[in-house]
């Protein structure tokens, strides 16, 4: 089973957040991070996730396995990126500093070089803030608190019972995947198309029956103890936001604000350095 | 058509991105380098065709988000929203296709479901998905649309077989228990 990210309980003040707070900065960080194409924004972004990062003593053994996972997706795209286009920062940025010839229609240029430097740097913003969300925020709390600004608790139910369930429907699948590889069925490269789909079926088949048949567990368990009775519940795990939570989502609003702000002063959302 | 969101919605959402999140690991190579099949289309797919547009559209949105999240530790929301066009566009036929009443396996419900599947997946990645990626992350317009085929190739496949199948099996099931006549 791969590793995947998951909450571990430690006391820092960013895990003592409300989950909230923290999706608030989550979304509009990745919003930010997706609009601009500034490289000044874009460098405070990284630095700032990296100083949040630190201070959530989230440690290299929790996130390891994932970054190297983003890294290889990181360096694919910007490779596909030159070879569709090799011109799209010439495009971009509207001159062209060629530095050397490579082959064919491909020149290394200067502009390009940039832009692509700009697709790093925005991976960069996002994968600390990802990690840290996903580390530090419990699910259960998380739901009561999205509840508790006013979300429908269906809604914060809903996500709650994904990241629980998350961790038993992915043992399960392990099961059967070994049962299966027991009897000799095929998964690697080795099999033809066809019956590698063939093969998947084989373990798919037998976990959407038990989760359908867990869907109708869980429901009927939810329907005998009157859940969807009342407009309001009351949550085990709920956190009231306290001063550092309205300052996160303060300064949230503000930096998406003021990043915005900088970015299109120039009437666009890149940094243009090479006029 | 409907959008409720009752017990059994709240219930098939969660468990539904939780089984969409446990199947984004695996991967069906295939021929072309770098493109993978994902198994978690057509679960999707599934799920929408029982469960209706609500908890389609829902679990690909959260499903891939949270996916992405925790296995490549970056959210690519310009093909978020893609999969829950999808599952949205695939749901709305959830009535008609009848899975859970066992009414699924004849040929014309199955040509329904697939030529449903094909058009909501055209629109996804050919349409949606490139936009997005140009609007959001002034990605090169022909590395993003071949991109999109590709994925739209994959997904269909996937769904058209994968999907078909698991759709067909538990309706074959859902029959057993009100194929029962009532004796004179």
């Amino acid at each position: 089973m791969s590793k995947i990210l998951s909450y571990e309980e430690k006391d820092t003040w960013i895990h003592r957040l409300s989950g909230v707070s923290k999706l608030i900065f989550f979304l509009l960080w990745c919003l930010t991070s997706m609009l601009t194409y500034d490289t000044r924004v874009l460098i405070v972004m990284v630095i700032f996730s990296l100083v949040i990062f630190k201070i959530s003593k989230t440690e290299w053994k929790q996130v390891g396995a994932v970054f190297k996972m983003v890294m290889l997706f990181l360096s694919l795209n910007v490779i596909a990126i030159f070879l569709f286009s090799p011109n799209q920062g010439t495009h971009i940025y509207g001159t062209r500093t060629v530095l050397f010839h490579i082959a064919g229609p491909y020149d290394l240029t200067g502009e390009q070089l940039f832009y692509e430097l700009n697709v790093i740097i925005k991976y960069f913003t996002v994968i600390p803030a990802v990690f840290m969300f996903l580390v530090t925020t419990n699910p259960s709390e998380f739901a009561a608190s999205m509840n508790k600004v006013g979300i429908s608790y269906n809604v914060g139910y809903a996500i709650s019972i994904a990241l629980r369930y998350i961790p038993d429907v992915q043992g399960e699948f392990t099961k059967i995947k070994h049962a299966q590889e027991a009897r000799g069925i095929e998964m690697s490269g080795k099999a033809s198309l066809i019956s590698r789909i063939k093969n998947t079926a084989s373990i798919i088949f037998p976990l959407i029956f038990s989760s359908m048949d867990r869907i109708d567990t869980v429901s009927n368990a939810m329907e005998l103890r009157g859940y969807g009775k009342h407009k309001k519940r009351t949550w085990y795990a709920e956190k009231k936001l306290k001063r550092n939570d309205y300052l996160t989502i303060a300064f949230s609003v503000l930096f998406t604000v003021v990043a915005l702000i900088i970015t299109f002063a120039d009437g666009n959302r890149f940094y243009n350095p090479f006029v | 058509m409907k959008f409720k969101f009752g017990i059994k919605e709240v219930v098939a959402i969660g468990i539904g991105t939780a089984l969409f999140v446990a199947l984004t690991e695996i991967q069906i190579p295939t021929p072309i380098p770098n493109t993978y099949l994902q198994p978690r289309m057509a679960i999707m797919a599934f799920l929408a065709a029982v469960f209706g547009p609500l908890v389609g559209g829902v679990v690909g949105l959260l499903g891939h988000a949270i996916g992405d999240a925790m296995f490549y530790g970056s959210v690519w929301w310009s093909w978020v929203f893609p999969d829950g066009v999808v599952g949205l566009a695939i749901g709305l036929l959830a009535a008609k296709l009848a899975v859970k009443e066992g009414g699924f396996n004849n040929t014309k419900t199955i040509v329904t479901f697939n030529v449903v599947q094909v058009i909501a997946n055209a629109v996804a990645w050919i349409l949606v998905a490139p936009v997005l990626d140009i609007l959001i992350y002034a990605e090169p317009a022909n590395k993003v649309f071949v991109q999109g085929i590709w994925a739209f190739v994959g997904n269909i496949i996937i769904i058209g077989i994968l999907g078909t199948l698991l759709c067909s099996g538990y309706s074959a099931i859902g029959a057993k228990s009100s194929s029962l006549k009532k004796e004179d």
